[in-house]
């Protein structure tokens, strides 16, 4: 029954996104496929933070290496689910490649060594002009066709990103639910005891951190048809850590988090134009606000307010709200 | 019988302070051995070298005749070895029935074959069976974190049953449970020791518990073995009622 | 030789700043489990605290100073520790460790906002002048920041090793349970941490200032050598600190002048204390004179 209803309320939700750029312009429609994009990244920032508890600060480096690679190979003339493959396939090697020498020693150095990753790969997109074209960027990336007709007009290039997301999004909803989903849970909650119980923690988080990076990839090989040029800019340290902030924003370690996030990280700054220049600075006392009251985020704030409308106010359980706290042993 | 673990000249030493000095001891097949001691003897310590969460200083720990030294706790683990914490360790945010899946999935299959083969096939029923055995059917479905104190410890201990393991140990099993509670723990473990043929090695605390349970005794302070024997040989034993009431 | 010679001291010099940000981040590493990804906004904000006494206020430089390394203190050590530090560390570390970062987005977009996106000149306590010893000629300025940081980590290490407070600090530092036990005020001196990584990171931002200059976004740089500095000579060590920043600074002023030796491009002179990271975490994971600490239960 419940389950009934959550799909119902899901099949509505594509439905109505599907639907929404019929009454939207041309801008506005590019906001909300850019919202797509970021959404699918931030869910694999999501799997890495919210259900294997490490920190990434390289999601928008994974983006970028996403981005060049089908923007490289879309020049080369290699067809672009070629392409959305490999641009997957490489985060996740460069994420198990990085990953693994960072987990051996404790936790938080994954947060090191994303960062020096993240420096790293900005000056490489940067320097390496023959290559990435430096900072003059690579112009000119063509959005894909399919079955013959190009998805060049901005509705039909969001409904193909849409579907898209729709599929990643599913692949994660099963990966979460999945034994490796709960081998998940239990690590971010007590790796200790789950290492106890047969649980190789470090080869799981490795995984965890390789297929979030690879989520990364995915909507970086979107994101270049999407913007049609790119430039090392959106993929340096900043967009990294603000990769982070929106999950935790959204509420990580909830399925729905990183869509919530991704919207106020990319639909917010456009409604509060007036605001421009002061965005990222509520942004960030937004977010040690969230951590300090509502470390659930705003999925959890909303499920708090929720339960308070339907049952008295003690009843309201505080769920998940270990979510991000973690066991102590 | 022969041996199931067999802990040869164990040290463990933190900085300057030696906290297991030389610890040897044979466990057989379907024994339950008792390792008392005051605290800060070095019980959990030794638990720890023997499990893998500590690389032990000196010392060898052999499984079946096997050597074992160094593994890591997952892969002893695999090989049929279960334990508890001293300090309650289920996972609060899963059911119960989830606990009990998670503690048996490792256990069989490839790393690939738990995310693409079927879903949980046979745990359900085995998690079923153990939920049964430690009489928590009437909560199989609701969230550990919600379960009172002697529940969570009972699942605690039922998690650690939940791979047919050969050899189980207990740190302070009894530790915070009830006296009805206790005495359907004991029960359930004399149980599992007689029909499955479980081994365990049990720290406690409670004296009454553990000399009840246990068919052997071995008396741990300061870092050594200083005591063994049956229950009440090891009761009446100067040293170790020195090293208790000592000094 | 002498070019060598040159390129060390101005490495020790650097080297010798990022020991102290490196210093602070350890202590309060290891006293709070506060990993402060904020470090290098830390050090960069002091600097602009005495920019608006001396630009605002017309305050002279030395004032000025002072007034940087007060600010520092009580927004940086007491306010960071009382606003931020203790209302999250409750929720576990992981939303301690987010909110630093937040924190650092803050600062640094605040400074922006509040001051300028510009870089500023920074006046130096020592006067830019050459000096020659044995042939060699070296930057006084250079020579003054290395002495003055010297200083600082050796009246730190005095005040960490001879003081009743200091060996305090140690202990809460190593094992705040026992040190409880033997009736340290673990409280007070987990808050003197606080200030005292305010007060370093004060020095750090006057004497890098001059050098890199005042930027907001100097934070990202600075930060980044920090933790290098602190994971690369053993996080669980205040020696390991002092000595791994010293090789970071040394490191990356040699690398700026002979990458062409080693086939790397000064492009990538940034790349390579990140490599020496990497070479670290794979084969000294605990730092070259770190510990190595057991997984606890």
């Amino acid at each position: 029954m419940r389950s009934g209803l959550a799909w119902a309320a899901v099949a509505v939700a594509v439905l109505a996104l599907a639907l929404a750029p019929l009454g939207l312009g041309r801008y506005d429609v590019y906001i909300l496929t850019l919202w797509l994009v970021t959404a699918v990244a931030a869910l694999g920032v999501n799997l890495i933070v919210g259900y294997a508890g490490q920190e990434t600060l390289a999601q928008a480096a994974f983006l970028g290496i996403g981005a060049y690679t089908s923007a490289l190979l879309a020049k080369a003339g290699v067809p672009f689910g070629l392409a959305f493959f490999a641009a997957g396939g490489i985060s996740f090697a460069i994420g198990l490649a990085i990953g693994f020498p960072a987990l051996r020693v404790q936790k938080h150095y994954l947060a090191f060594v994303t960062l020096a990753f993240s420096v790293f790969v900005w000056l490489v997109i940067r320097n390496e002009e023959w290559l990435t074209g430096g900072v003059m960027g690579l112009k000119d990336i063509e959005r894909p066709s399919l079955f013959g007709a190009s998805l060049r007009p901005h509705r039909l290039f969001f409904w193909f990103v849409l579907a898209i997301a729709a599929a990643l999004t599913f692949a994660m909803w099963w990966l979460v639910r999945s034994p490796w989903g709960r081998a998940f849970t239990a690590l971010r909650e007590n790796p200790v005891r789950a290492e106890s119980l047969g649980v190789n923690v470090r080869r799981y988080t490795l995984l965890a951190f390789a297929i979030g990076s690879a989520y990364g990839g995915f909507a970086g090989a979107l994101y270049a048809p999407l913007v049609e040029f790119i430039d090392p800019a959106p993929f340096a340290l900043g967009p990294s850590l603000l990769f982070l902030l929106m999950v935790v924003v959204g509420g990580s370690g909830s399925f729905a988090g990183p869509f919530v996030g991704a919207a106020v990280a990319v639909l917010l700054p456009e409604w509060l134009r007036f605001a421009e220049s002061y965005y990222l600075l509520i942004y960030a006392a937004l977010v040690i606000l969230m951590m300090a009251f509502c470390p659930t985020g705003l999925v959890g704030l909303a499920g708090r307010l929720w339960s308070l409308r339907r049952r008295p106010a003690r009843m309201a359980e505080d769920e998940g709200a270990r979510a991000l706290g973690e066991a102590k042993p | 019988m022969s041996a199931v673990l067999e802990v040869r000249g164990i040290e463990k030493q933190f900085g300057g302070l030696r906290a297991v000095d030389g610890v040897s001891f044979d466990v057989r097949q379907g024994e339950i051995v008792g390792l008392i001691g005051p605290n800060g003897s070095g019980k959990s310590t030794l638990f720890n070298c023997i499990l893998g969460q500590f690389e032990p200083t000196a010392g060898e720990v052999m499984l079946d005749g096997c050597r074992v030294t160094g593994l890591r706790p997952s892969q002893l683990n695999r090989l049929g070895v279960g334990r508890t914490f001293q300090l309650l360790q289920v996972f609060p945010r899963l059911t119960v029935r989830e606990n009990l899946i998670l503690a048996g999935q490792e256990h069989q299959g490839s790393m690939l074959g738990r995310l693409f083969g079927a879903r949980d096939a046979g745990l359900s029923a085995e998690a079923e069976r153990t939920i049964e055995f430690f009489r928590l059917a009437h909560l199989a479905d609701a969230r550990a974190g919600g379960l009172s104190y002697g529940q969570q410890k009972l699942l605690d201990v039922a998690m650690a049953f939940m791979a047919g393991p050969r050899l189980v140990l207990l740190d302070e099993p009894a530790g915070g449970v009830n006296l009805t509670m206790l005495a359907d723990l004991r029960e359930r473990l004399e149980t599992v020791n007689r029909e499955r043929g479980a081994t365990f090695v049990v720290i406690e605390h409670n004296m009454e518990f553990v000399m009840a349970l246990c068919s052997r005794i071995l008396v741990l302070a300061e870092g050594r073995i200083i005591a063994e024997g049956k229950p009440h040989e090891v009761r009446r034993n100067p040293k170790v009622i020195e090293a208790y009431l000592g000094h | 030789m002498a070019d060598f010679l040159q390129l060390l001291i101005a490495g020790l010099a650097t080297g010798a700043i990022y020991a102290l940000a490196a210093i602070g981040f350890t202590l309060l590493w290891q006293t709070s489990q506060t990993i402060n990804f904020a470090q290098g906004e830390f050090v960069m904000l002091p600097a602009f605290f005495a920019l608006v006494a001396m630009h605002w206020f017309g305050l002279p430089f030395w004032l000025s100073a002072l007034i940087a390394i007060g600010c520092a203190v009580i927004l940086l050590g007491l306010v960071f520790k009382l606003v931020i530090v203790d209302p999250l560390i409750r929720q576990g570390v992981l939303p301690l460790v987010i909110s630093t970062i937040a924190v650092g987005l803050l600062l640094k977009d605040g400074a922006k906002e509040a001051y300028s996106a510009e870089a500023h000149r920074f006046p130096s306590i020592f006067p830019d002048r050459l000096v020659d010893v044995l042939g060699v000629k070296i930057s006084l300025a250079q020579l003054g920041v290395l002495a003055v940081a010297l200083a600082a980590i050796a009246a730190l290490q005095w005040f960490l090793a001879a003081t009743s407070t200091g060996r305090q600090m140690q202990a809460t530092a190593q094992n705040p349970g026992v040190a409880r036990i033997l009736g340290v005020r673990v409280e007070r001196m987990v808050m003197l941490t606080f200030v005292l990584n305010a007060a370093l990171a004060a020095v750090a931002s006057l004497l890098i200032s001059p050098i890199y200059l005042v930027k907001f976004s100097n934070g990202e740089t600075l930060g980044l050598a920090a933790f290098v500095a602190a994971i690369v000579g053993g996080f669980n060590q205040v020696r390991g600190a002092i000595a791994g920043g010293l090789l970071v600074g040394v490191i990356d002023n040699l690398a700026g002048a002979y990458s062409g030796l080693i086939g790397v491009s000064s492009s990538y002179r940034q790349a390579v204390p990140l490599a020496l990271l990497v070479l670290v975490i794979l084969f000294r994971p605990q730092g070259l004179l770190g510990r190595r600490e057991e997984r606890s239960v």
